[in-house]
């Protein structure tokens, strides 16, 4: 076991996967001379050279397009698109292509696709660089949204991604990049469509995803102080979605919070509710709460920033809600 | 393309402003503007170093391009739809050094969104500066949409846009281009080639050598230009703007430019290009090259020089101060604007 960046562990894993199958590559904007926008890629492209790590000119419908393309015809290409707002001009590649291909080819074409991107805000890059857009593609048959949160889930999980024989989409975030924290040795995998409890508790469920996970963590800590004993369940796959470990939460401790940083209107707290008035209807003691983000274009000045953010604060409030 | 390019022009040179109908005046103006625009942008380097400002993305070295272009257009009248690197498209639209200084501290008063949209990202309602969105190449079809209604309304309004190299190869851009050939839009789109995206090259961008080559597609000219001379460039948008005024349509203008200074103050340039390579271009930068011809044609010496340079620095140190005494947008005004209230 050694101490890792969550940076460091994509970038083990990307390389681990490239040395393993010939058939994986990457391609994107700045992924090689330049090493990645975020550094995953460092090194790769004096490794593998340009054939397996391609730098791409700004055309978001071809990288994504041309994945699907090459994932059809066996390879295995992990896309890296600079941030989830850029997937948006080239999203028909995603939804109504990666996602619909296998299905509408009768089953004769697999697409072993990985779109990598950071998504979420909190470092001022205003309205159409911050959004949190991964739900939409939650919504999506035929795709699978995973969000690791540790740097060992991000290299477990980027191998079981780049394994996966569907489109994938792998959703990083920019203050993830530098957290630290053990990663194995050895070769494994993380599962996707498996949640994971971050911190076991009794009183209440708090359910977040990607960044949240965090506000979920702190929240935590602070009720601890007033004697609240909080649960917060990882999401860490939003499709498929792990319900029986978010019921079995719920089913524990009686009442549930959802954190998730993008619009609460349709959102993954929406979907997390419902599935616990379906299934744990008789063990809610309390409304379920939901935190998310305000429902404004993320605007740049930091005072507006914070207040269309949700903090820990946040979480604690509305936890405090549900236990009154 | 000028005879002039790549090199200072040298005294003794001929007139060629007279003929594009130029006064000294106006070279005086375009002077001007440039070397503010620089000011400006150097004083958003060094309050982003500081600490005071998130973000800053540049338009050093681009000033030529910039002003060359946007002086063809009739301010208040016609639609100025800029991308990121063109402070000195907002400035010689009618924005000032004030406008530009609030938006960059995001406060209440910023005349482009009370803070809400990035810094680059012009507007102004009343300047007819288009406020644009961060995904490249997105504004381009917005312009086409401008051009398309001044049509409808029988206006003689013409429209232009500012893009980057790269952002020609979106699809955006082909399909903006495309419509507006099309429609024979008075639209002209202006390409500001400065040889990178980020840390690509223009050669990793297109298999082609010019932007311009790409106008043949859309059944419009494509015109090559010498972006760090503001008179080459200021020549072919007059051309292009009257071609549009008079309903014959769109013009695609390259101008080959370079950018002095990193992508943004989040950018490491060491990591793909050499100081030389940048020292080389900032010598053969437009405000240099204008400075010399006008020189050569007896408009410029060293008081006039120092005269401009005073008057741009006390116009930076105002907005900065005015900037930073002014305030930040209250929170509770944050769902303010969501929707139009023009
Ligand atoms: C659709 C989209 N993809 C990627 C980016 C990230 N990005 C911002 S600027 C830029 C480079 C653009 O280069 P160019 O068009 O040549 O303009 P320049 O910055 O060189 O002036 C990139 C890749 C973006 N803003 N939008
Ligand atoms: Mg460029």
């Amino acid at each position: 076991m050694a101490t890792k960046t969550y940076r460091e562990a994509l970038n083990e894993a990307l390389r681990e996967e490239m040395h393993r199958d010939p058939d994986v590559f990457i391609i994107g904007e700045e992924v090689g001379k330049f090493e990645g926008s975020y550094r995953v890629t460092q090194g790769l492209l004096k490794e593998f050279g340009p054939m397996r790590v391609k730098d791409a000119p700004i055309s978001e419908t071809a990288i994504i397009g041309s994945g699907v393309g090459a994932a059809m015809l066996g390879l295995r290409p992990v896309v890296e698109i600079m941030t989830i707002n850029f997937i948006l001009v080239g999203i028909d590649q995603v939804v109504s292509n990666a996602a619909k291909i296998s299905y509408m080819f009768g089953g004769r074409a697999k697409v072993p696709l990985v779109i990598r991107t950071p998504g979420g805000g909190g470092h001022q890059l205003g309205a159409q660089h911050s959004q949190s857009l991964e739900h939409w593609f939650a919504h999506i048959p035929g795709m699978k949204v995973v969000a690791p949160t540790t740097p060992m889930e991000a290299k477990g999980m980027l191998k079981a991604s780049i394994r996966d024989d569907n489109p994938v989409l792998f959703l990083e975030n920019l203050a993830l990049y530098n957290l630290r924290g053990d990663v194995p040795d050895g070769e494994y995998e993380v599962p996707l469509g498996r949640a994971d409890i971050k911190r076991e508790g009794e009183d209440i469920s708090i359910i977040a995803h990607s960044r949240s996970v965090q506000l979920a963590l702190q929240a935590a800590e602070k009720l601890e102080q007033d004697g609240v004993s909080a649960e917060v369940v990882d999401v860490r796959s939003l499709r498929p979605l792990d319900r029986e470990t978010i019921v079995g939460s719920v089913r524990k401790t009686n009442r549930a919070v959802t954190v998730e940083e993008g619009w609460m209107s349709y959102g993954i707290g929406a979907e997390i509710a419902a599935t616990l008035v379906d299934e744990a209807f008789d063990y809610l003691d309390a409304p379920i709460k939901r935190v998310a983000g305000r429902e404004v274009p993320m605007p740049y000045s930091k005072v507006l920033e914070r207040a269309a953010i949700p903090s820990a604060d946040d979480v604690v409030a509305a936890a405090r809600e549900a236990l009154a | 393309m000028a005879a002039t390019q790549g090199q200072p022009t040298v005294a003794g040179a001929v007139d060629r402003h007279t003929p594009l109908g130029l006064t000294p005046d106006d070279l005086k103006r375009m002077y001007y503007l440039m070397v503010l625009a620089r000011s400006l942008d150097e004083r958003m380097w060094i309050l982003n170093r500081q600490g005071k400002v998130a973000f800053v993305i540049s338009g050093q070295g681009q000033e030529g391009a910039q002003v060359g272009s946007a002086y063809a257009l009739e301010p208040g009248k016609d639609f100025f739809v800029p991308y990121y690197r063109d402070l000195t498209v907002a400035l010689t639209a009618g924005m000032t050094a004030r406008d530009l200084m609030l938006a960059l501290f995001a406060r209440a008063e910023d005349p482009a969104s009370g803070g809400r949209q990035m810094p680059g990202h012009y507007g102004h309602r009343a300047h007819n500066v288009v406020s644009g969105s961060s995904p490249i190449a997105t504004q381009i079809p917005h312009a086409v949409g401008i051009a398309m209604a001044s049509k409808i309304k029988g206006e003689d309004v013409v429209a232009a846009a500012w893009f980057g190299e790269a952002a020609s190869s979106k699809g955006d851009f082909h399909e903006a281009l495309n419509f507006a050939g099309l429609l024979k839009a008075p639209v002209v789109f202006v390409c500001e080639n400065n040889r990178y995206a980020i840390s690509v090259p223009e050669t990793k961008q297109m298999p082609v050598p010019n932007v311009a080559d790409k106008a043949c597609a859309y059944g419009f000219p494509g015109v090559i230009t010498d972006g760090n001379d503001v008179l080459d460039v200021y020549g072919a948008m007059k051309e292009a703007v009257e071609r549009a005024r008079r309903g014959d349509g769109p013009t695609l203008i390259e101008c080959k430019t370079y950018r002095i200074v990193p992508h943004s103050s989040d950018d490491d340039e060491s990591r793909y290009r050499s100081k030389v390579e940048v020292e080389e271009w900032k010598r053969k930068g437009p405000i240099e090259r204008l400075r010399a011809y006008m020189e050569s044609q007896g408009i410029w010496d060293e008081g006039y020089e120092r005269e401009v340079r005073e008057r741009a620095l006390s116009e930076v140190n105002d907005a900065t101060e005015y900037a930073e005494r002014a305030v930040s947008p209250d929170a509770v005004t944050i769902l303010d604007n969501l929707f139009g209230r023009v």
